[in-house]
């Protein structure tokens, strides 16, 4: 019997005997106890090789920890026990060191096949290039001309307890990332502002999203589903509330999906070159403040003291229209407040400058148009 | 011996002085070993407030305590109040009381440095508090201090450099009178192979300090640079690289950690075998253990940082290195175990937590091994698993050493014995609430549940709750630790020299309390 098949037979043995012996129900909080197995061949050879080296660690403490406790209970002063002299063997300090060191050597055999196999991100059937962003994700379709955002979808409300909280309360997005199933997808990941790192348990890993650098990873998921996963590297106050949504479909669905979003991003960018009503711009820049805005300057405009600037009753949001709108594009340097140049359309920019200059009492009256972003740019 | 007689002046062989004078100006090692002691003990009540504002939020998903950039700030500066403000000034505290003692020296070599390198603690300590009333509020971008996100932190930002500058000038003051205490200062015939574990243990400390926190500093120094003076150490925009400074940092950091456990590693190879009334298993084994683990500390740092993708060569030369230390640690633990074993033991307070660290450091251990398999290392990093994992080797491991040797040695400062009864109450609810509080975040970062989030997914629930449970208890249990050495100072049972039964080595040979001055006169270690 393999090493492999000896550990997948013992892991629901290690679930029991870990579980709590009364509440432990599938499902709920108390059974989660373990790694997934994931859906990807590596995430299952990643579960593998957990598995594998748990029980050799336990097997190792039932050892030790064993001598331990025959030594407390029969080797007590109390028992009359006279000490032992003996304070040394050349002879078992060497079976003590070279045994661990062989046990070593077998886990690192797997271990550096599994490596080898997830580093390779050689000839994919797709590339997805990942992009963290402060305190959301941007997923671009490279070479079919598809990108988007994909922000938090679980209202404030259910965070801060005026709501019930849902079933999939911090892992839910707008705009899930869809791949095909079967396929070998290639991530490539970068960072607009700070570290970020893009996890999905399911998919068997993490990878850090780097400011100014591109790491590479790779998954091949064999089952349709929705993969839920989160940022792991520490990037800011939203930290927590940027979640990752995978929805894998299989091919024809996902091809359908591909079409549908390629139809809106020509849509979109037709509507970009008219003249908007105030109206629209206010309606649609109240939605691009709550995605992109409110992380920090709040939904009331009223920022946080000390760490965010209020934008209610501000110099920027009341002064000239020419430097909110260069603020907006370009970003404050050494603060967190980022370029959305990049990130956002003359039509959203346009949209969130209008709202900011007329929302919470600052009621301007300006109107800015996409024609007037695209000629600041 | 001619450093030893040229330490103590005639001044040396009056009594202290009164009041506040006596610490200001204190160059007594003694003295400076209380003050370092007293000073971590408050900050671990300081950190450990943090840490429990930490869990109360993390009670149940949702906001309901605190903003979560102000948890972000809860989670930075308990973790650089715990590593910088109390395990390691206890450390250096024990030290300072001990190593004369240990090596038959009168003093440590340079007194007044050993004065100012305590006393610039409590300003660095200070300081780093004050960033909390700061505009921007506290330094909130994770201990490891990671850029660019650390570069937004507001008017708090040269005050965590300077504080640290502060921290790393006073451990390398630290460190270099400690090595010239125990190379120029041990009594005719103790040599080196002669020495107490945990003198030798602190010598490859401070080896292991002067090495790293000049490096801290240099990573510190580019930051501030970076933010300030226009350089780009660590922006890709201006040719840098913000992985350059985990590389530097870590390059610090693990060292860092073996920094915090080998000096616990020497306390437990002195109570297990006083309480096992038997010599240490294997010492010379233990000091060539210890100095193979020092060594491999420096080249395993980027295992803290499998995730930032490196080339597969150096994923797997980390991985190969990381796994290596298994073995003399190992050594370590097997020989702490041949120790015990049919020895004649007795478990008073520090034996029971030396008997625990043993225990649950080995755990920490484990998961150490199993966090050092990089592939597998893709899904535990940065998860609630590495919280585990740390805080077992740290808390149950270094902490406990710490807890351990305050028993083991309050005696022979005090010249009280402490209260037994109350002391058993402090380990066994110690050792219980510990468990609860850690090893539930096993399950919640294997299942998913990265670190430092101040919010959480409903199915994580259940094992938070429990961890909060275990904190609050483990924190309340600290009190009663707090009541006996207070009891302790003020009165108690007379204290023998010898202390326990089977204490072997110089301290127990001078008067228990030990006088203000000790070993004026060398003694003979045959």
């Amino acid at each position: 019997m393999s090493a492999h098949t000896l550990t997948r037979r013992l892991a629901p043995a290690a679930l029991l005997a870990a579980a709590p012996a009364a509440g432990a129900q599938p499902g709920s909080g108390w059974g989660l106890l373990n790694l997934p197995q994931g859906v990807t061949p590596i995430s299952r050879e990643v579960y593998d090789l957990h598995m594998l080296i748990l029980w050799i660690c336990v097997a190792i403490g039932v050892v030790v920890f064993g001598a331990i406790f025959i030594s407390i209970l029969r080797h007590r002063k109390s028992l009359g026990r006279e000490p032992a002299r003996f304070h040394e063997s050349t002879a078992i300090e060497i079976v003590w060191t070279v045994i661990p060191f062989l046990i070593l050597v077998g886990m690192a055999i797997p271990a550096t096949k599994t490596l080898i196999a997830m580093e390779d991100t050689s000839s994919p059937d797709l590339t997805i290039k990942i992009t963290g962003y402060q305190w959301k994700w941007r997923y671009d379709y490279l070479g079919e001309g598809v990108g988007f955002f994909s922000n938090l979808a679980t209202p404030e409300e259910q965070i801060y307890g005026d709501a019930p909280k849902g079933e999939h309360y911090l892992q839910e997005v707008d705009n899930p990332v869809v791949i095909p199933v079967g396929r070998k997808v290639r991530f490539v990941l970068t960072a607009n502002d700070v570290i970020h790192s893009w996890w999905v348990p399911a998919l068997g890993g993490k990878k850090d999203a780097i400011p100014g650098f591109i790491n590479e990873w790779w998954t091949r998921v064999d089952e349709p589903g929705v993969y839920r996963g989160e940022c792991a590297e520490l990037c800011g106050r939203g930290h927590a509330y940027m979640p990752i949504v995978v929805v894998a479909k299989p091919e024809d669905e996902y091809r359908q999906w591909l079409a549908a979003r390629k139809a809106e991003a020509a849509e979109a960018k037709a509507a970009a070159g008219r003249t908007w009503t105030r109206d629209e711009l206010m309606a649609r820049g109240k939605e691009v403040y709550g995605k992109f805005c409110a992380a920090c300057h709040q939904a009331n405009g009223e920022g946080l003291p000390g760490a965010f600037p209020a934008l209610k009753g501000s110099k920027v949001a009341t002064g000239p229209v020419k430097d909110h709108i260069a603020i907006v594009l370009k970003g404050k340097p050494g603060t967190a407040m980022a370029a959305f140049g990049p990130q956002l359309s003359d039509a959203d920019i346009a949209a969130v400058v209008t709202y900011e200059r007329n929302a919470w009492g600052n009621d301007t009256g300006d109107v800015v148009q996409p024609a007037d972003v695209a000629a600041a740019r | 011996m001619s450093t030893a007689t040229a330490t103590h002046d005639e001044a040396h062989h009056e009594e202290p002085p009164r009041g506040l004078k006596r610490w200001l100006f204190t160059t007594n090692h003694k003295d400076i070993g209380t003050l370092y002691l007293v000073f971590s003990l408050v900050m671990l009540f300081v950190g450990g407030v943090m840490a429990l504002v930490i869990r109360a939020e993390l009670w149940e998903p949702g906001i309901q305590h605190v903003d979560p950039q102000f948890f972000n700030a809860m989670t930075t500066m308990h973790g650089l109040i715990m590593v910088f403000g109390a395990i390691m000034p206890a450390f250096v505290g024990l030290a300072n009381w001990l190593i004369p003692m240990m090596i038959g020296a009168p003093d440590m070599a340079l007194p007044r440095l050993n004065n100012w390198s305590f006393w610039i603690l409590p300003f660095a300590g200070a300081m780093l508090l004050a960033t909390l009333f700061m505009e921007g509020g506290a330094p909130a971008a994770g201990w490891t201090m990671y850029p660019p996100l650390v570069l937004q932190t507001g008017d708090a930002f040269p005050f965590l450099i300077f504080s640290v500058h502060l921290l790393g000038i006073s451990s390398i003051m630290g460190a270099i009178n400690i090595i010239a205490t125990i190379l120029n200062m041990r009594a005719p015939g103790m040599t080196l192979m002669k020495m107490p574990l945990f003198v030798w243990t602190w010598l490859i400390t401070a080896y292991l300090l002067i090495a790293v926190m000049p490096v801290l500093a240099g990573a510190v120094t580019m930051l501030l640079t970076d933010k300030y003076f226009g350089t780009s150490f660590f922006d890709a925009a201006g040719g840098g690289d913000p992985v350059m400074f985990q590389h530097i940092f870590w390059f610090f950091g693990h060292p860092e950690v073996y920094i915090m456990i080998l000096p616990a590693f020497g306390v437990i190879s002195q109570v297990i075998p006083t309480f096992a009334r038997k010599p240490l298993f294997g010492y010379s084994s233990m000091v060539y253990a210890t100095a193979s683990i020092a060594f491999l500390s420096f080249i395993v740092w980027a295992h803290h940082m499998f995730t930032v993708g490196m080339p597969l060569a150096g994923e797997l030369f980390f991985m190969y290195a990381t796994m290596l230390i298994a073995v003399p640690t190992g050594v370590k633990v097997f020989n702490w175990v041949a120790t015990m074993w049919r020895g004649a033991l007795t478990f008073e307070t520090p034996m029971l937590f030396a008997v625990a660290f043993v225990i649950l450091f080995t755990i920490g251990g484990f998961s150490g091994l199993m966090l050092a398999i990089a592939p597998a290392d893709f899904q535990y990093h940065d998860s609630y698993f590495v919280v585990a994992h740390f805080h077992y080797v740290l808390v149950s491991g270094a902490l406990f050493a710490i807890f351990a040797a305050v028993y083991y040695w309050l005696p022979k400062w005090t010249g009280h014995m402490y209260d037994e009864r109350l002391g058993k109450w402090h380990f066994w609810l110690s050792v219980i609430s510990v468990n609860v509080l850690y090893f539930p975040q096993h399950f919640l970062g294997l299942a998913g549940m990265p670190r430092r989030y101040a919010d959480y997914a409903v199915q994580f629930t259940e094992w938070n709750q429990v961890s909060t449970v275990g904190a609050f208890a483990f924190g309340l249990a600290q009190l009663i630790f707090v009541y006996v050495v207070w009891k302790c100072v003020r009165g108690g049972r007379k204290a023998t020299a010898q202390v326990w039964e089977g204490a072997r080595g110089l301290e127990w040979t001078v008067p228990s309390p030990a006088p203000y001055h000790t070993f004026t006169q060398a003694p003979e270690v045959k």
